[in-house]
This record gives structure tokens, sequence and C-alpha cells, in this order.
């Protein structure tokens, strides 16, 4: 079986966001995933988020590239247009696409295969260019389709379910992203949608490169003793920086939080996100420290989660090409052709 | 030297022998524009190595009143100014031809050749006694040499001056001192290099009226316009020899034509990307997206594209490739020419593939292809090779000018509108309803419930859903068969032209071979060879090809390349017999001649007339 059909009936009192959509919009064909797969639970959260964020569904652009990770766009947001481009180089599509119309939201999925092997160069020049997008890496440390071989982001000395010790330093796309000016970083846990949701709102509500690493484990390949991304192991590991309580996009706070705990960041687009502190001293607007507290928690063997720095004032790829507010496919003749008399001026230029 | 000196009007070949970086390529230039100016057609060339300061480079003029634009061979006279090059340079001047050099340092006899006149001018030790800063001393140094060669060639030097007050608009003080070394310059010629002081040469230029309303320019930057006309809005790329000039050409096209009068704002995205897979991953996404997208690359870079390039044939995603070929394989003569990509690019990538490519033959169709590029992409639905060449792309080329029709409409192909998804139209991405092997397509947030579908490289059905169901695959591969046809009959049709008498003999050629062609048949028919010519302009091949060599008992193929690469296509898709079609190759890296096509065939067609054609087998 290749394709399996999601009955079409709703129940006729499920709830509908403001723009009309129950929950069951957001759903796409059924997974053909492993049962307990933490990529399920991510497209879940995806779902979530869209809904609650009010997204139409077919305004929604979802990418990915090739792996596990990259079928999942097929099991949710059934009304988008969806994209399966080739391996590694889903950054390099979701640019164009996004250049051809800036208004759609851009949603790339990839593995740790594909963002960190294969991938690591578009991963790397997406991210310092800029491009408005929510990239999520759902990461397990582990080739699943190829039946288990070690990722680039596998730690070293973490043992595969054959028993095979991991030689090689793990490739930390946060550190990447960080460093390379991704303005939205975060890394979530596909075991805890109470953490994820929110991450992938305020990627959505972000108006540049937003970045989400999410520990996925892998059930069939990487979840067993010895792994660092087991359900286990994550869940021992899982030190939380900051959470996000919410974002309000219609820039009117709803509730006042305790002072001191959360911080209010004003959005480029005039929306507001409130974080709230869960490390001591934490400043995740700071990205140099955001760097340290990542690498220091690894160094104690932790793993960071939550939203690590944020840009909330960030801007985009199209801001620094200074390119027309209209989307550049929907420009024609008028705009684009200079016309036969301006020719004849170039001709006369080249005489 | 006496007797034998080449003495001629408005038909030669000059060659700058110079070091890159001295400043000597806007003289040379100069000299080309010049001559053009008093009407005479020209057609330069710039040889050159990949690199930025202090190697060897040429620049080939070939002279031609009679408007021959291909290059010649021969050299009539060197003007030799880079002592590395010295031996070579002198080497390859004709017979009773000149050799112009500085005469700074008196150069030991055994240097010259005595079949030659030899004009020595020391160019050094005046620009030295003229001037301070090191800089103005080499610069003025060609400017001084093109004084001279005025004065010897009876260029007219108020046209010069005309070309400097066009140059330097603005800058007075560049002007006037320009025209004070180009005076220096005529002054010492007409005092030392002119009887009674010496015997002056033979070439001479004269005003005549040969060039009309053409225009003179590369073919990258014309290829670049043909983009802007042609409403491309996406421009992907990544810096390779010699095809950068197109983006760069792009941009500054751009930058006058295509900002928002009342913003300010771009209506384009230039994006220099990390490399050439990520230039064709954002032309390909923004095809997907419904933004014209086009990059520009050689060989190389269409190497590392061709996972991509067949995403975008099986997804079939509009997908436009400017290709200016230089010499392979690998990294292979990056600044010399070739037309070595075809097979890689009518071929590119896994699984059974095929593209469309478009074969320009100068400038003025660089333009007018790469226009037409993006509404075949659009149109069919799939990439859409324009496949250029060093030769045209990177020399300044004596073309018809530029035309656009103010009635022409972008074709953006089948795209359903929301309006015909709400009216019920049946949407089946990848069904064939019109019968020409196209299907329709829906942009991404047209409807809110209508026409989304996954874009994938695996197989699928009619209507997106992932299949590996035969049937389902063979429905697919065996419609883009049909639509390659549907290409075929869309792309530009070839150009034939008949012999001045009846003949058995054709000859097939395309893209820069064009102008060594048309003048190699004039040659062979003055020596009593007479062939019916087809000029191909695109890939796939229309059934017209296949009637021309039909219709011949010989057909040659004329291509620049080692292993008759056009050849292999006519073979390979008409299914021709090899032995009908005649290999005449031509791949040293220096663009093709007339006296090597016409020694060519020639040779061939005295050994067809003593050895009987192998019959071909009729089945």
């Amino acid at each position: 079986m290749t394709f399996i059909a999601k009955p079409k009936l709703h129940h006729p009192t499920l709830t509908r966001n403001k723009v009309g959509y129950t929950r069951r919009d957001y759903e796409g064909k059924v997974s053909t995933l492993c049962a307990g797969c933490g990529h399920d639970s991510i497209s879940a959260a995806i779902i979530q988020a869209c809904w609650e964020m009010d997204i139409q569904p077919h305004r929604v652009a979802k990418l990915s590239g090739i792996g596990c990770s990259s079928k999942t766009p097929d099991y949710f947001l059934g009304a988008s247009h969806g994209f399966n481009t080739v391996h590694g180089r889903m950054p390099s599509v979701l640019t164009g696409a996004a250049l051809a119309n800036r208004e759609l939201l851009y949603l790339g999925v990839s593995g740790d295969g594909d963002s960190a092997s294969i991938g690591i160069g578009q991963f790397a020049h997406a991210m310092r260019r800029g491009v408005r997008m929510v990239y999520i890496v759902e990461n397990n440390g582990v080739y699943g389709l190829t039946k288990g071989q070690f990722s680039a982001t596998a730690d070293k000395g973490s043992k595969s379910k054959k028993g095979v010790v991991n030689p090689d330093n793990p490739v930390d796309l946060i550190g990447l992203a960080l460093q390379l000016g991704a303005t939205y970083v975060a890394r979530g846990f596909s075991g805890d949608k109470a953490q994820l949701v929110p991450l992938i709102k305020g990627a959505i509500g972000h108006g540049g490169a937003a970045f989400i690493d999410v520990i996925s484990p892998c059930v069939a390949f990487n979840n067993h003793a010895g792994s660092t991304r087991s359900y286990d192991y994550v869940r021992d590991h899982n030190e939380a920086v900051a959470r996000i309580d919410f974002i309000d996009l219609a820039a009117e706070l709803q509730a006042a939080p305790a002072p001191g705990e959360v911080l209010e960041l004003p959005q480029a687009d005039g929306s507001t996100m409130r974080l709230r502190k869960l490390h001591e001293g934490y400043d995740a607007t700071d990205r140099r420290a955001a760097m340290n507290l990542v690498h220091q928690l690894a160094a104690e063997g932790e793993i960071a989660t939550g939203l690590l720095y944020v840009d909330p004032q960030a801007v985009d790829l199209h801001a620094a090409l200074n390119t027309v507010a209209k989307p550049l496919n929907t420009l024609g003749a008028a705009e684009l052709c200079p016309g036969a008399e301006a020719l004849s001026r170039i001709n006369a230029g080249l005489r | 030297m006496s007797g034998n000196r080449i003495e001629s009007v408005n038909d030669f070949v000059v060659k700058f022998a110079n070091v890159n970086g001295s400043g000597s390529a806007s003289a040379n230039e100069l000299f080309a524009k010049a001559i053009l100016r008093m009407g005479v057609p020209v057609s330069p060339r710039n040889i050159f190595p990949s690199n930025i300061q202090g190697l060897p480079t040429w620049y080939e003029v070939r002279v031609s009143e009679a408007g021959w634009l291909g290059r010649r061979g021969g050299i009539d006279m060197m003007v030799a100014m880079n002592p590395q090059t010295w031996d070579a340079d002198v080497r390859e001047v004709e017979p009773g031809g000149y050799l112009f050099y500085d005469s700074t340092k008196p150069l030991p006899p055994g240097a010259l050749r005595s079949d030659i006149t030899v004009i020595g001018m020391p160019v050094t030790a005046i620009c030295n006694a003229t001037y301070e800063d090191p800089r103005q001393r080499t610069l003025f140094k060609n400017i001084m040499v093109l004084g001279a060669l005025s004065v010897l060639m009876d260029i007219d030097p108020t046209v010069i001056e005309k070309l400097f007050g066009e140059q330097y608009k603005g800058k007075e003080r560049l002007l006037e001192s320009n025209v004070r070394a180009l005076h220096a310059g005529r002054g010492f010629a007409k005092d030392h290099l002119q009887p009674p002081h010496h015997a002056g040469i033979g070439l001479k230029v004269r005003r005549a009226d040969a060039v009309g309303d053409k225009i003179f320019v590369e073919g990258n930057a014309a290829a670049a316009l043909g983009c802007v006309y042609g409403g491309a809005t996406v421009c992907a790329w990544y810096p390779i020899t010699p095809s950068s000039s197109v983006a760069e050409a792009f941009a500054s096209y751009c930058k006058k034509y295509r900002h928002d009068g009342a913003t300010g704002q771009a209506n384009y995205a230039i994006v220099q990307a990390e490399d050439e897979i990520a230039s064709i991953g954002m032309v390909t996404g923004a095809g997907w997206n419904g933004a014209r997208a086009f990059t520009a690359t050689s060989g190389p870079g269409v190497s590392l594209m061709t996972e991509f390039i067949g995403l975008a044939y099986f997804a079939e995603i509009p997908v436009t490739i400017i290709d200016v070929q230089r010499g392979g394989p690998s990294t292979g003569m990056p600044t010399r020419t070739q037309q070595g990509d075809l097979i890689s690019s009518a071929y590119a990538s896994h699984g059974d593939t095929k593209h469309v490519m478009l074969l320009p033959q100068d400038p003025a169709e660089c333009f007018e292809f790469s226009a037409a590029a993006l509404d075949l992409a659009d149109r069919l639905q799939t990439p859409v090779f324009v496949m250029t060449d060093l030769d045209i792309g990177m020399n300044q080329r004596l073309c018809k000018p530029f035309e656009w029709d103010e009635a022409r409409a972008y074709d953006r192909g089948k795209v359903m509108s929301a309006e015909e998804l709400e009216a019920g139209k049946d949407f089946g991405r990848y069904k064939d309803v019109d019968g020409d092997g196209i299907p329709w397509r829906t942009l991404p947030g047209t409807h809110p419930s209508k026409g989304s579908y996954f874009t994938r490289g695996t197989t699928r059905n009619a209507y997106a859903i992932y299949s590996e169901a035969g049937p389902d695959y063979l429905y697919n591969v065996q419609r883009l068969l049909k639509k390659f046809a549907t290409a075929a009959t869309l792309a530009p049709q070839p150009e034939v032209r008949a012999a001045a008498k009846k003949t058995r003999l054709g000859v097939i050629y395309f893209g820069s071979t064009a102008p060594a062609m048309d003048e190699a048949l004039t040659a062979l028919a003055a020596e009593g060879i007479h062939l019916d010519a087809l000029r191909l302009k695109a890939f796939p091949f229309p059934n017209s090809v296949a009637e021309f060599i039909a219709n011949h008992d010989h057909v040659f193929v004329v291509e620049q390349n080692r292993d008759a690469q056009m050849r292999t296509l006519l073979v390979n898709e008409l299914e021709i017999d090899p032995a009908w079609l005649i290999k005449v190759l031509h791949f040293d890296g220096t663009p093709i001649t007339a006296r090597f096509i016409t020694e060519a065939i020639t040779k061939h067609v005295h050994a067809l007339a003593v050895a009987p054609r192998r019959e071909r087998i009729v089945s």
C-alpha cells in the first residue's frame, strides 16, 4: 500500500479557529512512519501550532529534503502545496520559492542527515541569508530509511543499535545556526509537546530565519541504552532554559505576568512574544550568551532546550534585496519589460 | 624587407599581444570600435588566461569590409607588447606581414624575421619621458600605440577622439590626457614611421558603409538583457568563467530598468548562491512557485546541477539555464571556447531524461533565445538550456539590433487559476488533458481547498499521488516523451539555405560556428563545392532536420568538440545511419575558422569523389 485515504467526515462540533478552520483541516495523509516515531509528534505539533495561529492552510508552502523526516509534510497541512525536493537541498528550493512569493509561510522540514551531512552547506547559507522560514530539523542522530547508520549529529561515544560506538564528533546545528546569524534559534523535544507547540508558534510569527532543532527519537534504530537520542536519555538530560508563554498576534497583552519572570518582546510585525525565563539570569536576546549556555550545558552532559535565542526585530532576505511588496510571481510585462523604446536606446548605445 | 608585403584595404587581421591587467583591454577595444565607426565591420576576440594580472593576453581583431565575422586564422600584423610571448608572437605573423614592437630596448637581430616588416617605436621611453606617475606610464602606452596605429592604417583620429568623449563624459581631465597621449603617438609615427623615414605598412582602413544599423555587443550582456525583457524576476548564480558576466549584466540592467518608480524597490531578486547546486535549487523553487527564474553557468556548473535538472524534468518545473560553454572536460580550458556540453546538457541527470536546448549564433540571438527560453520553460514546464559559448559570450560581436515586439505577451503556460478551480475544473497535476503532453499546474497559495498537490521526485499518478505502480509510471514517462515532441514544434526552427546550384551535399551547423560557416560556404562555392546548409537553432530536432538529411547523400556536421556531440544527438534522436553524417570537428579551444571548415570539407569532398558512398541499408 502506498497511499492511505483518511476519512473526510468531521465531527460537527469541532472548534473552529478565527479563520474558520477546525484542527482536522490542518491534517494530512495518514503517516507511514513507524508507530511511536517522534516525527509524528512533531507533525501533530505543527498542526496544533498552525491551527492556534489561525494560519490558512493553503497559505503555507511546506518543503523538505529526503529521509524519514522529509516524508512528513505529506502527513500535515493537506491543503498546502508541498515539495519533497532532493537530499539536503531543501533550503535552496525554499529560498527560491520564498523569493517568488513573499506572502506565504515557508515551512522547511528536514532531518539530521539531510541538514547536517549532505545539506550542511545549504543549511548554513539559508541561515546566513535570513530567509524568512520555519526550519525544523527532526533530529534523531540516525539514518532511518537506510536502516540505522549514524548521522552527523550522533554524539561521539554513543552506541548504535548494532553496538557500534560512534568515533566522530557531532555537528551541532544549534551552534551553527547561532554563529551564522539565524534570528530565532530553539531546541525542542518531540516528547514534550507543551514546550514544542509554542516554539513552533514563535517561529511562525518570526520575521526572519527561524530554526528549531527537535530531538526526535527513532524508535526503530535509536531508542536503546547507550543512545543519546533515546526517549529515556533525552528526558533525563533535558534542561529547558526559556519557555514561550504565548505569541500575541493582536499585539495587545491579555494578562499581566509577574514582573521579572516574563519578558515581553515586541516583534517587527507589531505582535508581541512573551518569554518566560526558566534559567536564572538567562537572556534569550543575547546571541553570545546563548552560544555560551548551549556549550556550557553540553559540557555538563545536558541538552539545552527551549527558545535559546531570538532577535525580535529581525528582518529577512527580501528586506536585504529591497524587493517590492507585491509577490514577484504576480508581476507582469508592465512592471518587468522595459519596452521597445528603451531597447532602441540600448541599441543606440551599442554602436 | 621588400617586395612581398601584404597590401590590403579593409581586410586584414591585427593581433595585440599584451600582459593582462596592464590596461590594454580598453585601448584595444577603442581600436576595434574606431574602425567600426568608419563603417568597416570588425570582429575582435579576447584570448585570455585564467588570471588577474601578469600573464599573457591577446586581442585579435579581424577587419572585414565583406562582413566576415568568424575568426580568419593567420595574423597580418602583430602588435607585440609582451616580451614573455615574443618568440611565438613573431612566429605567428604571416610572411609579408608586419610586426610592431616597443623598441625602447634594442632586440638581438636574431629575434626578428627577415620576411616581415618591422616597425619599432620606443613607447616606454616616450611614456617615461612624458609622465611621472608609473600608472600613467603604463596606461598611456596603450593609447600612444593606438595613435601610432591610427597613422599607419589611416584611421581617422577624430573618430577616436569622439570615442574618448563618450567614454570620459564628465571626466574632462581624463579626456584631455587621453587625447594628448593619442596625438603624442600620432606625432611620433608621422615623424618616424612613414616615408621617407620608414616604408610604413600596407594595411589600410578606408571609410565604408558596411556596418549599417548593426550593434556591437557581448553575448553575455545580450542574454542578460533577454532575461530582463523576457520577464525573469529571480536570478540565482555562482561565479564561473565564462558566464559570470551574464548575472552581472542582468544586475546592472535591472538596476536601470527594474526599480519601481514610486518606491525605488526592486522588481527582481538576484542571489549569488553558495554553489551551482544551490543556484539551480533556488531557480527550481522560484519556478515551482510561479516566478520566471534563471541561472547562468558553464559546463562544470551543469555537472553539479544535474540532480536538480532531473528533478525539474520529472516534477515538471520551469527552469532556464544559460550555459556559456568553455573547454572541458573537468576544469579543462576555462578561458577557451568549445561546444562541449551538448550531450551533458541534453541528457543531464540519471534515468531517462531529455532537455530542450536553444542554440544562439550571436548576441542578437542570445537576447532573443533567452527571452524565448523563459516562455518555453513556462509553456513546457521543464528545464530549457540556452547553449551559448565563450566565443559569443565574452567577445563583442557585430549583429543585428535587438528587437522587441510591444504586442508580445509572456506565455506563462498552463497555470490553473483560483476561478477555474472554483468552477470545478478537473485538476490532475500530471494529467494530459490537451493531448500535447503538457499538464496543468497550480501555484502554491491559489485556492483554500482545491488544487493543492505534493511535488516530488518520486513517481506518482496523474493526480500527483505517490505511486510506484507500473502503469502510472509508464503514463508519466511516455507523456514526457510526447511533451518533448511538442517542444520540437515550439522551439526555434532550423534555418535552411539552398546552395546556388543543385547539390547532393549538405552541411549542418549551429551556434558560434555560424559566421565561419557563412564564409566557408562562400569560399567552397567559389571552388565549385556547393552545399545546402541547415543551421540548427534548437534541440529536440523537428522533422525538417530528418528531411534535410534524407534529401542529401552526404551531410557534414560541423561542431566545436572532439566527440561530434551534435552528430551523436542526430544519430541517436533521428536514428540516422552514422555513415551519412560526416564529422567536421574543431576543438583546440580557439574559435573555428572558415579556413578550417573549407579545408576539411574540400578534403572530404575530394575523397568522396574517388570512393563511392557506402550504401545505406534499407530495412
